[in-house]
């Protein structure tokens, strides 16, 4: 095994499902806010994926009040609580930019269907 | 004027800290060194300690015998000590010399890039790339006309870049591993994977 790989086995986390382009995610993010710590969930679409292997990266893109948001997170960071994914999206390309300029119902995709 | 060590760059990862922040850091092969020899005043001008690593089978008869009955080291560099005498002849060196939270000095020889313009050398800044320009990444006036008469020593100008001894100071240790012979170092180090690398306390 790779000597880099080996240094941040330890760091990498097990516990992430596979994520892909066009699913909706919850994340629970770990947040401070003065002294007190709490979880904060920030739930939309996979947006992309970036990195491999510590550096793996998602970002994730919802409406809130009207407004565009997206967040990046290290998937493997020790602030992620817990990723869950609600929903498989169908997406044809590795990133879903053209979502930043649609609206309404025209920024959602359609479900795939797992059995 | 500190003992070091003589490792090999691995090459660059990133690690989580406690705090859930990322940083960037570099990774150090740093296999036991061997003192193979003392330097002193007295007999040498100088007071230093030199260290040797790597085991060769390949070293022409000088070299085998200026080690003697040490180990057969193909990679010898010296380290300006104050007092040699606290170290002994065949005494090994490792990784744990550094702790967590350490400040070192890495020097290496930064990867050569060749014959470069001044743009990419100096940092000078190029010329419109359109409108009709053809100064693109030109290095412009190299200085004044009849007087002097001729161009001042020193001027930047294009050249090879690269290839040459850089040291960077002040890097902070984030781990020691001495069971793995690694050394872990926040930022980045000169070289490219697999050159030789000396880490000193800063």
């Amino acid at each position: 095994m790779n000597v880099l790989d080996e240094i941040v086995k330890d760091q990498l986390r097990s516990d992430i499902p596979d994520l892909a382009p066009g699913d909706t995610v919850k994340v629970a993010a770990k947040v401070v806010e003065g002294n007190r710590e709490r979880i904060q969930v920030f739930e939309g679409t996979v947006l992309r994926l970036t990195g491999g292997g510590i550096t793996r990266s998602v970002t994730v893109r919802r409406i809130a009040s009207g407004v565009g948001v997206e967040r990046t997170f290290k998937v493997n960071s020790p602030r992620i609580d817990r990723i869950e994914v609600v929903r498989h999206g169908v997406a044809r390309r590795a990133k879903l930019y053209f979502l930043r300029k649609r609206v309404g119902k025209a920024a959602t995709l359609r479900e795939r269907r797992t059995s | 004027m500190s003992i070091g060590l003589i490792g090999r760059k691995v090459g660059m990862t990133q690690i989580f800290q406690d705090d859930g922040t990322m940083i960037p850091v570099s990774v150090l092969a740093i296999e036991p060194n061997t003192v193979t020899r003392l330097r002193t005043p007295d007999r040498d001008g100088y007071a230093a300690v030199q260290l040797g690593v790597e085991p060769s089978r390949k070293l022409t008869k000088p070299e085998a015998g200026q080690l003697r009955d040490l180990p057969k080291v193909a990679v010898i560099r010296e380290f300006r000590v104050e007092d040699p005498a606290a170290y002994a002849v065949g005494q090994t060196l490792d990784v744990s010399l550094f702790a967590a939270g350490d400040l070192i000095d890495v020097t290496g020889t930064s990867k050569g890039k060749g014959f470069a313009g001044t743009v990419k050398r100096h940092n000078f800044r190029r010329g419109p790339k359109t409108h009709g320009s053809d100064h693109h990444r030109e290095p412009g006036s190299i200085g004044p006309g009849t007087t002097p008469g001729r161009v001042y020593r020193g001027s930047r100008m294009a050249g090879h870049m690269g290839d040459e001894r850089v040291t960077v100071k002040k890097l902070r240790v984030v781990r020691a591993d001495a069971d793995r012979n690694l050394l872990l170092v926040r930022g980045s180090i000169p070289g490219a994977p697999n050159a030789l690398v000396l880490v000193k306390k800063a």
